[in-house]
Parts: structure tokens; sequence; C-alpha cells
């Protein structure tokens, strides 16, 4: 499935930039509401990312932005249109995409090392290494002092952070994020961005990031390219590339300047789904 | 916290309730005939000399193999079929309602059938405790698979674990703390069918503490005696093995509130 299966190491490289990591062509995503009613959660999505980018799809709530990163976790089928991951299409989940959800989604069973060396399991690890491979990845995002904690004694900051671990350790190419700092208090979101920011930036290239968020500052301060939702049914309004340097604190004035460009733009489609929810 | 004080902590309220119990049933002793209500003095010497003649440690032993059988077949039955159930759709709605009503029959009704098919022998006994014990079993399988959060299981899918793997390391262990309410449930019936068809199904020599309560010319203070002991060996079992199993579980998720 994934193309680092390849023997041949040169001929990797060929064709990784031939082929973008991620793409989606016409995607089409529905859902089937408790109702019965099927609606159109995204619409006609085409978009490619390519490797060692990082994305983020930013759009009003609702916009079927989760719906399309679930299609590309493999965890859910498009209705029409094709996902591809390195030109083949996604056949199903994998620790090749990692995901960030929003939330923690630990296994409470575990300790928090637990969690990190059963990824490490699923992706063959043999058991004499696990323990020590699962120590430091929980050291590289400083939770390596609460290794033997159970998930329920830490703050959602720290799970969140334990999720991180567990989705890296299984080496990923692909990292989504599905709103991941959502539910989380002002400080530890700026924690966790900061800790994104760094591993994104520590892979040289190799790993691509999609994260789906609706907070304008939080896609502009992590993203090399925003991808702007419309209301639902989500369509792709506009695509804004992001050039400031790394690592980059919300204060910089490019950055503060894209995101209430961003705002001004989503602010217009926020005010059509909430006319549209009030019934005009 | 010191040994003593967690011993005061954890045994005070329960050992107070049962001495309440006792000094009551004392007071109701003392203002009635002994016949109908003996002391509970008197109740501890016809245990103690159904201790002494072997009858009570005899019966016991024969009542607790019967039961450790019957309550295994019955959990390894009820947890085949609630996976099987659990899992595909078809299988479900066709045999869980037939589960529900097995579960929802008084067990005893299985008596005479049992004595029909299989003789007033220890098979019938046996046979009404696993007929008692295993429905809930099944039931409380189905629900404790359905009721693993979609969140986990998808988790594990995007970690790389599917088929069997999916099932072994994260389906399983999110269901363990219903199959485990469905454990402690389900050994309480085995006990209560258990009970039933020895006191029914009662064989000439037939040993067993069902069996003993149906003894011909037992005294009530023999029979209080009996009584307590499948009281003791009920309370004890629930206590020590399923409620420290339970909340062993419960703390390490975070789901056991203390107090």
């Amino acid at each position: 499935m994934s193309a680092t299966a390849d023997p041949s190491g040169a001929l990797v490289t060929d064709r990784a930039q031939a082929t973008p990591k991620l793409s989606l062509r016409d995607l089409v995503v529905t859902r089937r509401q408790a109702s019965g009613r099927v609606v159109t959660a995204a619409d006609r999505i085409s978009f490619d990312v390519a490797r060692g980018e990082f994305v983020c799809l930013l759009g009003p709530s609702g916009c079927g932005k989760t719906s399309i990163l679930n299609v590309i976790a493999g965890l859910d089928a498009p209705s029409s249109g094709q996902a591809l991951v390195d030109g083949s299409p996604i056949e199903g989940p994998g620790p090749g995409r990692a995901v960030l959800f929003q939330e923690p989604a630990l296994f409470p069973w575990l300790s928090v090392v637990g969690n990190v060396e059963l990824a490490l399991k699923l992706i063959g690890i043999p058991p004499d290494e696990r323990h020590e491979r699962a120590r430091s990845w929980l050291a590289n995002v400083h939770l390596d002092r609460f290794a033997d904690t159970q998930p329920h004694e830490l703050s959602a900051g720290m799970r969140q952070r334990a999720a991180l671990a567990r989705a890296l350790a299984c080496d990923p190419d692909v990292l989504l994020g599905d709103e991941p700092f959502g539910a989380l208090d002002a400080q530890a979101r700026e924690l966790l961005q900061d800790e994104v920011q760094r591993v994104w930036v520590e892979s040289r290239g190799a790993k691509t990031f999609l994260f789906v968020t609706h907070n304008v500052r939080e896609a502009v301060l992590l993203a090399d390219r925003v991808l702007v939702m419309s209301a639902a049914p989500g369509r792709l309004l506009e695509e804004v590339r992001i050039h400031a340097e790394r690592p980059r604190a919300l204060d910089d004035a490019l950055v503060s300047r894209v995101v209430s460009e961003i705002h001004q733009l989503l602010m217009v489609e926020v005010n059509k789904g909430v006319a549209d929810e009030m019934g005009r | 916290m010191s040994r003593t004080r967690w011993a005061v902590r954890e045994l005070g309220p329960p050992l107070a309730g049962i001495g309440g119990l006792i000094g009551l049933w004392a007071i109701l002793a003392a203002l009635t005939d002994t016949a109908s209500i003996p002391s509970p003095a008197q109740a501890w010497g016809a245990f103690a000399d159904g201790v002494r003649d072997g009858s009570i440690p005899d019966s016991v032993a024969k009542t607790l193999v019967r039961l450790a059988f019957s309550f295994v077949v019955a959990v390894v039955v009820g947890i085949a079929l609630g996976v099987l159930l659990a899992l595909r759709e078809f299988p479900r709605r066709a045999i869980r309602p037939i589960v529900v009503a097995l579960q929802v029959t008084p067990f005893v009704a299985w008596v005479p059938l049992a004595v029909i098919w299989f003789g007033t022998t220890e098979r019938a006994v046996v046979f009404v405790a696993i007929v008692g014990a295993f429905p809930s079993m099944t039931l409380a399988t189905i629900q404790a698979f359905r009721q693993v959060p979609p969140l986990l299981e998808r988790a594990g899918r995007t970690l790389g674990a599917d088929g069997w793997e999916l099932y072994r390391s994260v389906i399983v262990p999110a269901a363990m703390p219903g199959i485990m309410a469905g454990l402690q449930q389900s050994w309480g019936f085995a006990w209560k069918a258990l009970m039933a068809g020895e006191l029914i199904v009662s064989a000439a020599n037939a040993i067993g503490l069902g069996h003993l309560l149906a003894e011909p010319g037992a005294d009530v203070a023999e029979l209080l005696g009996i009584l307590g002991v499948i009281v003791a060996i009920g309370v004890a079992v629930d206590y020590l093995v399923f409620n420290q199993l339970d909340r062993r579980i419960r703390r390490r998720r975070g789901l056991l509130i203390e107090g």
C-alpha cells in the first residue's frame, strides 16, 4: 500500500516527485443522518498534498472536512470520486496514515506507555524493543515522567500529547489531524501546536501532515497551505499559501495579516451557514 | 491509610448491618416460641453439629463442585453465543429473543422437564443451573460488545489492527467491564438455580446443600444454619471474587468513583 515498501530507493524518490502524496479527485462524501435522510457532506472536492507538505483544511463546522479526513484515513468510503495515496486508491486504514482524533482515543485499559507499545506491536516491532522505543516516543513529547500512569490520570492536553506519541510511533508517512486541539484550553493548545510544528519540521520533508480545523489562527500558524471550505455542503473556496518562516508565532505581522484575510472570507460563509440553519 | 483503618472503613458498614440483623433476630426469638424462631445461638449450635457430623462439609464440597461445573459451562456457552450474536446480525435477530425468553423464564420452571429428561439425578440439577445462568451471560456479552466506543475501534484500525488482531487488542479489552458485570450476574443466577434444583430434585441419599434443606424432619434451627451457609457462600464469592475483579478493572480505567 505504501511506497516505502519499494526496495529500490531511487525509484521511490523519482516517483515521489511525480506523484502527490495524497490526492483527491472529485470526491463526494454523503452521510446518512439518524432520521434516514442522506446529506452531502463534501461536494466534488479535488486537491493534492505534496510529500512533506503541511496542509490545513479550514472551514465552518459541518462543512464536511472531517468526512474528507475519514476517507483519507481509510475509515469511510467515498460516495464517488477517488482518494489516492501515492497514486493508489485508499482501501482501508493503516499505520502509514496515523490519525489524531478530536478526542485522544487512548485505550483506557493500558497505561500511557502501554498505548504506545501497542502501536509498536501492531507495526511489527519485536517485544524486547517496544518498551524502550515507546519511552523515547513519550520523551519526544515530554511525557516520559508519566509513562506508567493511566490515561484518565492525565490532563486533557497531556492525553492528546500521548495520542500524538502513539500516532508518531507508527512512523507514519502521513499524519492526519481531526481538530485534535479543539477540546483543549488555550495553554494546552499552544503547547501542542508547538509540538506538532516541531515534529513536522524535524521530519525534514519526510512526513506529510493534513489537519482539519475551524480555527483560522491555528491553520495559518501550522500550514504551508490553507484550503478554505464553504459552508455545507462543503466545496473548496480558496487556497492560501503561507510563506512565513518557521517556527511561527501568532503575533508575526504576516501571520496576523493572513489570519484577518481568511477571517473575512470565512465570515461570509459562516453567515450563510447560520442563515441556512435558521431557515433563511 | 493504615491497614486497620482500611479494614474499619471497608468492613465496618457491612458488619454493622449483619450485627443489626442478628440483634433483631435475637429480640424476635426472645419474643416468640422457640419452635418457629429459634435464637441465633440455637441456629449456630445446629450449624456446629452439622459441621461436626460431617453433613455440612460434605454437602458444601459436593455443591461447590456442581456449582463450578455449571458456572464454567454456562459462562463458556454464554460468552461464545454472545460473541456470535454480537458479531452477526442475522443470528442476533433470530436468536436473541429466544435468549431473552429464557432469561425471563423462572429457572424453577425447568425442574419438572429436567426430571423427566434426566431423572432425579445430579444431571437434572446441573441442567437447571446451566439453563438458569447462561442467558444472562449471553445478553451481557452482546451488550458489552455493542457498547464498545466506536472511536476506540476506529483508533485501533488506524493503528493497523484488523480482523482478529482488532478483536484481541481493542474490542475484547474494551468490552471487559461489561463482560465482568455479566459474570457476576451469571454467578448469582447459577447459585440460585442450583439451590432450587437441589432443593426440589431430591433423590434418596443425594448430597448437597439444597438437599439438606429438603431433608425430612429437619427443625428450624438446622434449616437456619444451612441457610446461613448458603448465604455466606453466595456473599463471599460475590464480594471476594467478582466485586474485587470488577473494581480492579474499573479503577484501572478511571471508571470507579471511590467512597
